[in-house]
């Protein structure tokens, strides 16, 4: 029973891990940006999805769109104030580039995490569930919304891979991330290519953020620790690798949730943390990493 | 707490700052008055320091405010007004000490109520001391706070502890437990889960000694993290242990604990402390899966505990839009005891209100309020007693929340939602 409960509570986790990171690795693949305001993203959704449904009584759908497209606004308002300008800056240094974009994004998740506490108090908030109710799988009894989110999170990362693998404008994407110097001398313009990504980058960061928040809840303590997970993942995982970070994610998750179930549910996010350092000792590239 | 209710309160805060800024007394709601009964003299200043940013921690300054108003509309106190110099601690201890201090020194406060918080509590208790400065909280547990004062009452006197301490909201739970729980519902097991804090640990130790003698076998014990998001490996856990009941001990989570309760249809009630439900908004917070959670508190809007309960009550939901949590009560209440041990001493001076305030014998909101003496196990704590304060065990039911014990309070019974499974 313990084996299917581990199984069944880490499987809805687990997946909703890999949703929030795989577009964080997609940007640093892509572009090479590490996106610490990564959290922020997902908090953002769900907050303003939570206010939506709250106070305009749209509904769970309605609210999670527009959480989704808050997340998408919340994106490029990230790309454009604190990482284009660092990118186009002359005063710079090219090498010292992404230790800049790095400090940037952080300080600007620091003031959303601010400004969210601000307006709507540090207390988590939930955004309803998707569909109610529970069903039994494996005799583990579970909340159809976690059933739904665990599908959902692979529907999206699967229509993801038809993107990434069957479309131009995906196959670009993908060249982006091997040489982006004969991505221009294609004569494709890389700009476009840094929006398309950021744009993708919301879509999933906003998913993730509405899901995390009809599951677990959100509020402005959460950006810090969501990032460091997602970072967590993406390093276990190796920079830029989506499959990398699939499995990484998969991998801390059921950490967690093993750690919880069998040692103390306080001490849930330290095993994984132990295993990320140890990967870096033994194998720095992460699990399916190219540098 | 509402983004209103937020607002609301910082008009209030900033204008007890720019009331003393301008020395103009508290004015509010005294213009309508007769020159007669108007407090006119120097204002006495009350320090408050809270967690406004918290579903309690908001309710102090603004409980605390209506009796301020209320004690001015009567002509004050020796003829002279009540005004609150409010800050926000932003949840911190340093920040609490750093407001503390400038109470002290600049405001020239003559007392101060602060936090429900006891590690903020206990990190004030030291600055009380030394300042030499009236200090009581109107909604931190640790027995550490009363225990303090009993251990080193010369230094430590000027501390009072305005709520129930640790051990004896684990007193109150467990005999409402037995009458409600074991008496009516016929249960015979319990688990506490706790969240890890200072509060939380001689609750815990209360719950241990007092379930058993009430009738519950507490079959395990579990501390969680604070921040935990995920409580479904710690529901599992309580349900493998197949108790009847699970006794909490909650109060900086709330929210979450309680709709994944709800969500995964846990087959067991939760019973106890969960301090975020006795604030109103704690119903629109959940959408609605609190229909059962209970929490031990100091009063409840529905039931007359001191002919001062209700209207208390009425009066704050008219003007902050919201019913008061549990600290909001407290609060009000302690603005009244402090101002009453001025009048009974004759002075503001701190050794002289410290015996004023021991000399307390107040109806508030919340009861019939004593402090407990030197000698006592814990010293300047409230003395509690089913005709003293009895502490209230409150419920949500169909978006209310309602009181279901002392009984002879209660205004409903005890009912858990249908996917609660009840001993036969």
């Amino acid at each position: 029973m313990l084996g299917y409960e581990i199984f069944v509570d880490g499987f809805a986790i687990s997946s909703l891990y890999a949703l929030g990171a795989v577009g964080f690795t997609l940007i640093f693949g892509v572009s090479g940006v590490l996106n610490l305001a990564h959290g922020g993203t997902m908090v953002v959704a769900a907050m303003i999805a939570w206010l939506v449904i709250g106070d305009l009584h749209t509904g769970v759908l309605g609210g999670a769109l527009v959480g989704i497209v808050a997340a998408i606004a919340f994106a490029f308002a990230t790309y454009f104030a604190t990482v284009r300008p660092i990118q186009r800056s002359h005063a710079i240094p090219k090498e010292e580039t992404e230790i800049f974009i790095l400090t940037s994004t952080l300080l600007w998740g620091i003031m959303i995490q601010t400004a969210i506490a601000y307006l709507f108090t540090t207390n988590p908030v939930t955004v309803p569930p998707l569909v109610p109710g529970v069903v039994h799988v494996l005799s583990v009894r579970t909340p159809r919304n976690e059933v739904l989110i665990a599908a959902l999170c692979w529907l999206v990362m699967a229509v993801l891979w038809l993107f990434v693998s069957r479309t131009r404008a995906g196959k670009a994407l993908l060249a982006a991330s091997i040489n982006p110097r004969a991505l221009t001398l294609c004569g494709f313009e890389l700009s476009r290519i840094h929006l398309l990504v950021w744009a993708i980058y919301g879509v999933l960061a906003g998913i993730a953020g509405v899901l995390l928040g009809t599951y677990l809840g959100a509020s402005s303590d959460n950006i810090g620790p969501l990032t460091a997970s997602a970072f967590s993942i993406v390093i276990l995982g190796g920079l830029g690798s989506v499959p990398g970070s699939l499995i990484a994610a998969y991998v801390v998750g059921y950490f967690e949730t093993m750690t919880a179930y069998l040692i103390a549910p306080t001490l849930r996010s330290i095993p994984a943390l132990v295993i990320v350092v140890l990967v870096l000792y033994i194998r720095p590239q992460g699990i399916l990493g190219r540098r | 707490m509402s983004r209103m209710g937020k607002s609301d309160l910082r008009t209030t805060a900033k204008a007890s700052r720019r009331q003393v800024l301008a020395g103009a007394g508290a004015l509010a709601g005294m213009a309508a008055l007769p020159a007669s009964v108007r407090a006119a003299g120097e204002p006495i200043k009350i320090g408050v320091i809270a967690e406004i940013s918290t579903l309690p921690g908001a309710a102090i300054p603004k409980g605390a405010q209506i009796a301020a108003d209320g004690i001015n509309a009567k002509g004050g106190v020796m003829g002279r007004p009540i005004q609150l110099v409010v800050y926000d601690n932003h949840v911190s201890s340093v920040e609490s000490v750093r407001a503390f201090q400038r109470l002290a020194s600049q405001d020239k406060v003559v007392a101060v109520i602060a936090s429900f918080i006891s590690e903020v509590v206990l990190a004030l208790e030291p600055w009380s001391a030394r300042l030499r400065m009236p200090f009581i909280t109107p909604g931190a547990a640790s027995n550490n706070i009363s225990k303090q004062v009993h251990d080193d009452y010369d230094h430590f006197k000027y501390t009072f502890h305005g709520w129930f301490t640790s051990y004896f909201i684990a007193k109150s739970t467990s005999d409402s437990a037995h009458d409600l729980l074991v008496d009516q519902l016929h249960m015979k097991s319990s688990v506490v889960m706790s969240e890890d804090a200072a509060w939380t640990t001689p609750l815990d130790e209360g719950y241990l000694e007092f379930l058993p003698k009430a009738g519950l076998a507490v079959l395990d014990h579990i501390r969680f993290s604070p921040d935990t998001t995920d409580f479904t490996p710690i529901f599992n856990r309580i349900e493998a242990r197949k108790p009847d009941v699970i006794i909490t001990g909650i109060s900086h989570v709330g929210v979450v604990p309680t709709v994944q309760w709800a969500e995964q249809k846990v087959p067991i009630p939760m019973y106890g402390v969960s301090s975020q439900a006795t604030s109103s908004d704690f119903w629109k917070d959940t959408h609605g899966a609190c229909e059962g959670v209970t929490s031990q508190a100091g009063a409840a809007p529905d039931s007359a505990i001191t002919p001062l309960t209700l209207p208390f009550t009425q009066g704050y939901l008219k003007r902050y839009g919201l019913l008061p949590a549990y600290c909001g009560y407290s609060s009000y209440d302690m603005v009244y005891v402090i101002a009453e041990a001025i009048a009974r001493a004759g002075s503001t001076a701190a050794d002289k209100m410290v015996t004023g305030l021991e000399a307390t014998d107040h109806v508030g909101t919340i009861g019939r309020i004593k402090f407990y003496g030197r000698t006592a196990r814990f010293t300047h704590a409230i003395e509690y007693g089913i005709d003293l304060v009895p502490g209230v065990m409150l419920q949500w039911q169909q978006a209310k929340m309602k009181t279901i014990w002392p009984l002879k309070y209660a205004t409903t019974k005890i009912s858990f939602p249908s996917f609660v499974k009840l001993p036969a």
